[in-house]
């Protein structure tokens, strides 16, 4: 496919500190080719701004190439835009019309303050993940080999499937509740799902639930948006899996 | 674990949403059984089997129980929804300038706490016009009545119909018999003999022309009302709602108890929509048919 250079309009949240407001600033941007991805496109209008001696627009990066979890924005409505199963360093500019105006955001959640500009605080993620999104492992030295523990080749693929998360928080960003429970449903499912995760089962779907409440996520009213827009095409059956790992808890726990 | 966690526990609530809607989806299906008895036979059979039903829904003891657990859980799940709602509101405090949420969700399945409380209004409409009449109004409703021709006078006579299960019978033309002076009327339905101060028997409240003249059609108990066409739109604007909130709703409830299962999800999934349309669309229909038949 023969490259084309498009121009577009961009409104970008601008916003000086995670104490200031913020506000929607317009930028015009010319010949963005469309094989740039559009991490690519930020870079380009940040080399614009810096040439005006404007200060650049601050947003998260880190491997560019959808394994990281670290690139974010709501693109034009969308978490990492209008493409599917895709981080937003995977998505192309061809995906854009020439003369498009594109809008672009921070996820948008109380459990994710913005730092600056694009920029938010995802640490409430690691915070749940600190809370059980883990298996204690004795390493004095006798330590099992996991692959020596028989498992069902269908419970492997489900919990890999699981364990596909990045923890970009898309999911949060795209529910209309900024509901975190796709996040903490890959999560408690794939221990859930394997013998080496069972020991710490209960403790683990509680304190990794109380914790994202703590957070202040919201409450998940199976929309589905999150599986929709999920870059790893996680499933709501980890939704389910938590709530059933949840109710087995709630009920045997003492 | 806390065992207040059964209740605030976002996850737990979920459940209790499930099992309130899911119970209440139960008392759907038994309810327009019930409401099929105003339209499935014609005429005094129809009227008799109505009221017969609603007499029946207010005496038994176990519909006495399942009633108090239907209020309960409307109750409950409107207040536990409106709590979630107002909750999630506070999960974003600033929102997106420019959102797409038709990308990736259903219309109704976003809008479920606008389209529950257009249904609690309507609950609340609903049992106003009916039940409270039928339970607490202190105008006393009609009585089921059917009018006889004595063969030999050849006047007209209106007779009181009596449920006499549980009384020595007392046959509606006896109860002509004892005439106006000697009969009284209380607690709504109870015909008593005035002279001996005994109950004879009991009436049935007449439900049924309540209904059908709230409706549109004329009874000879009571008059059409004048307004039924907008009683009759509210309803089916009302079940309408009611089917989005279902077609979400029912699916969702499965989702929430944790059951989702490749083998069973789509037929869960044509269930709940199945269920959606025809539970409401039957409910419509009963109203629409006694509106355009009168």
């Amino acid at each position: 496919m023969a490259s084309k250079y498009i121009n577009v309009n961009l409104k970008v949240w601008r916003q000086k500190n995670a104490n200031t407001k913020g506000k929607m600033e317009t930028y015009k941007l010319d010949t963005v080719s469309t094989d740039s991805s559009f991490l690519e496109m930020m870079d380009q209008l940040n080399e614009q701004l810096i040439n005006e001696r404007q200060e650049p627009i601050a947003f998260d990066h880190d491997c560019r190439e959808g394994i990281c979890g670290m690139c974010s924005l709501y693109i034009n409505g969308r978490a990492h835009g209008p493409d599917n199963a895709v981080t937003t360093c995977q998505l192309h500019m061809r995906k854009f019309d020439d003369g498009a105006t594109i809008y672009i955001e921070p996820w948008r959640s109380k459990a994710f303050p913005v730092i600056k500009d694009l920029v938010v605080d995802r640490s409430a993620f690691d915070r749940i993940q600190q809370a059980g999104g883990f298996v204690s492992v004795n390493t004095s030295g006798n330590t099992i080999d996991a692959n020596a523990t028989p498992i069902p080749k269908a419970d492997a693929d489900k919990a890999f499937e699981a364990a596909a998360c990045i923890g970009c928080g898309a999911c949060v960003a795209s529910c209309k509740n900024s509901s975190a429970m796709l996040f903490v449903g890959a999560k408690v499912s794939q221990y859930a799902l394997l013998p080496q995760g069972k020991v710490e089962a209960t403790n683990r779907v509680l304190n990794m639930v109380r914790q994202m409440e703590e957070e202040g996520f919201g409450n998940c009213t199976n929309t589905g948006a999150c599986e929709v827009e999920c870059p790893k095409g996680i499933s709501l059956e980890n939704i389910a899996r938590m709530n059933r790992e949840f109710m087995k808890a709630m009920i045997t726990a003492e | 674990m806390s065992k207040s966690a059964i209740l605030s526990s976002s996850i737990a609530k979920k459940y209790w949403m499930a099992l309130t809607g899911l119970f209440l989806c139960l008392f759907l299906v038994g309810h327009l059984l019930g409401n099929l008895q105003l339209i499935l036979k014609a005429g005094e059979e129809g009227k008799r089997a109505f009221n017969e039903y609603a007499y029946f829904m207010t005496h038994n003891p176990l519909i006495k129980v399942m009633s108090y657990l239907t209020y309960l859980s409307i109750l409950f799940h409107a207040v536990d929804g409106i709590l979630l709602t107002i909750q999630n509101k506070k999960a974003r405090p600033i929102g997106y300038a420019h959102n797409s949420p038709n990308a990736n969700s259903k219309f109704f399945a976003r809008q479920m706490a606008v389209l529950g409380s257009i249904i609690l209004i309507f609950i609340v409409i609903h049992m106003s016009n009916f039940w409270w009449k039928m339970k607490y109004s202190s105008d006393p409703m009609p009585l089921h009545s059917i009018t006889v021709v004595d063969p030999q006078s050849k006047t007209p006579q209106s007779l009181y119909i009596t449920h006499s299960d549980n009384y020595f019978p007392v046959s509606a033309f006896e109860n002509s018999q004892m005439g106006e002076a000697q009969m009284e009327i209380r607690n709504g339905n109870e015909f008593f003999n005035k002279q001996v101060d005994v109950k004879m028997g009991e009436g049935y409240k007449d439900l049924y022309s309540l209904t059908v003249a709230f409706f549109g059609k004329d009874t000879d108990a009571i008059k059409a009302n004048e307004q039924a066409g907008l009683a009759v739109a509210f309803y089916v604007l009302a079940m309408i709602v009611l089917s989005l909130h279902l077609m979400h709703g029912f699916s969702s409830a499965f989702q929430s108890l944790g059951v989702n299962h490749r083998r069973y999800n789509a037929g869960i999934k044509l269930f709940g929509k199945l269920f959606s349309i025809i539970i409401p669309a039957a409910f419509a229909m009963i109203p629409l048919y006694i509106f355009f038949t009168k």
